[in-house]
């Protein structure tokens, strides 16, 4: 079986990417194959310029990778395991980039906390920590609020936002659509493994999302009628007809289009 | 730097839990002398002069090297791979050699510390003399690396801690004390004698020992060769599944 076939995608730098589709579309799968976690069969992958595979640590030296399970190591403090990670990629004595990342993710009252002792929204804000200690370009988010409360949530957004507008290139998979839709620029949409849309946001809400609208009309028989409008372009020909007839209208609602619906009309999930 | 801040993690791995890893492996290695010394002590001796006590101790000290080796580099890769968080390795840019020897160099240094502990309590109770001392150094160390290596082995194709403990019961428990620890093969029959030369470990034990006592079973260059032969298939198998990111990497 295949979890990725003809997938070709440019990510440019400072972009905020979205990488979206429904459960086993491949989306884990090629995260995977970008941090070198899985070895594609065929087609290559680059990271600012270097190759996963041929120039594996160059390229994974300007990945930060927060894998979508929580996953941690019990033996140690969140200092000890954000030094550890730290040195991995050949930093030495970063206590001070340490201590601001903690200070960003509300960690530095845990500092010294055994891993094992953390809530899961505090390991959670370790596994982004971790991402980060080697000061990556690209930053990759598989799923980083899965099981998150919304404080925190909140919180993570705007750090994520800040090192996007510091020039960081976000990419991100999310089960959410509307975090998706607020914050990426650009977005790809997979199903089984090849991706079915790839375009701006804004182009794909134009597309796909159907627009629509429902007045509330008093008919001539004394009763409320809802008509259901399907597109802008046909709102003022219908207010047009309705008013020639001596229909009132009273209430008119415009269903502002969202990524959900261009989901799943793309990948009929 | 990635080299060294793995070897770090393995060692601060260990040491934080050292009644388990250290106190206690060293302490079943004084029960070994004290039993098997009260028992058979007067009515067996390998080489002459040597009391059974005294022989027994080298054995003992290399049993707990080969062993704590073996355990740290595959549960410590195990229990990475079962909690997911080796991730946080592979994400990284360390090569598969530097995986291997960092994991390898942990493992020697707790075989090698729980070695000292055991020779270091035990020396108090019987008589040793060091005849060849560069020799039990270099066993001790080649040893600790081959079983260190064996380690990583497990633990990269074990999937579950059912696999390791096989593993662990049923090749690395039987080679070790079925290689000399606690006898001398010229006390064995011919036919368990000709089988025990097919064991690495008893050239490992055999070199060691060698070393305290500058008498052996067998000449320790013929063990040193032996030894290092089966170091050099471990590490090259090792370094090839690693490459290969066997049950590693999808």
């Amino acid at each position: 079986m295949r979890a990725l076939s003809d997938v070709s995608l440019a990510i440019a730098r400072g972009e905020f990417f979205g990488l979206l589709g429904p459960n086993g579309a491949g989306k884990t799968t090629l995260i995977n194959v970008i941090a070198g976690l899985a070895r594609a069969d065929a087609g290559s992958v680059r990271v600012m310029g270097a190759h996963t595979v041929d120039d594996y640590r160059r390229a994974r030296r300007m990945l930060g990778v927060v894998p979508q399970e929580l996953v941690f190591d019990p033996f140690f403090t969140v200092r000890e395991t954000l030094r550890i990670q730290a040195g991995y990629f050949g930093i030495r004595a970063e206590d001070a980039w340490i201590d601001e990342v903690m200070e960003h993710l509300d960690l530095t009252a845990k500092a010294d906390a055994n891993m094992r002792a953390l809530s899961g929204g505090m390991k959670r804000r370790v596994l982004i920590a971790q991402a980060l200690v080697h000061k990556p370009p690209v930053i990759v988010l598989d799923e980083p609020t899965a099981g998150v409360d919304v404080e925190l949530r909140q919180g993570l957004w705007q750090f994520v936002r800040r090192l996007n507008a510091a020039g960081h290139t976000i990419v991100l998979t999310t089960h959410y659509l509307e975090e998706a839709e607020v914050h990426c620029t650009r977005i790809a949409m997979l199903k089984a493994g090849r991706i079915v849309a790839l375009d701006s946001t804004r182009n794909l809400l134009a597309r796909f999302a159907g627009s629509r609208a429902s007045a509330r009309v008093m008919g001539r028989d004394g009763k409320q009628h809802v008509l259901e409008i399907e597109g802008y372009g046909e709102l003022e020909r219908e207010l047009a007809r309705l008013r020639a007839q001596g229909v009132e209208i009273a209430d008119i609602e415009l269903d502002r289009p969202d990524l959900e619906e261009v989901f799943l009309r793309l990948t009929g999930s | 730097m990635s080299f060294y801040t793995l070897f770090r993690k393995e060692l601060l791995r260990f040491l934080k839990v050292s009644i388990q890893t250290v106190a206690a492996p060293v302490l079943t290695s004084l029960l070994y002398l004290v039993i098997f010394g009260q028992v058979l002590e007067g009515r067996l001796q390998v080489f002459e002069g040597v009391r059974y006590t005294s022989f027994l101790v080298p054995g003992l000290v290399m049993m707990s090297v080969l062993q704590n080796a073996f355990a740290n580099s595959s549960s410590s890769l195990i229990q990475s791979k079962i909690t997911g968080n080796i991730v946080f390795i592979l994400l990284a840019p360390i090569s598969y050699a530097e995986f291997f020897w960092a994991y390898v160099a942990a493992a020697m240094a707790r075989g090698l510390v729980v070695g000292a502990g055991v020779l270091a309590f035990t020396a108090g109770f019987v008589e040793l003399r060091l005849a060849a001392p560069l020799w039990a150094l270099v066993f001790a160390l080649l040893g600790a690396g081959l079983l260190g290596a064996l380690g990583v082995l497990a633990g990269v194709v074990s999937e579950k801690i059912d696999q390791l403990a096989a593993f662990q019961n049923f090749a690395i428990l039987p080679l070790t004390m079925l290689s000399g620890v606690f006898y001398s093969i010229h006390s064995l029959p011919a036919f368990w004698r000709e089988i025990s030369h097919a064991n690495p470990f008893f050239y490992m034990i055999d070199g060691f020992r060698y070393g305290f006592f500058g008498a052996s079973d067998v000449a320790p260059a013929t063990s040193l060769a032996v030894v290092a032969a089966a170091l050099a298939a471990v590490a090259t198998a090792c370094l090839l599944l690693l490459k290969s990111g066997y049950k590693l990497r999808t």
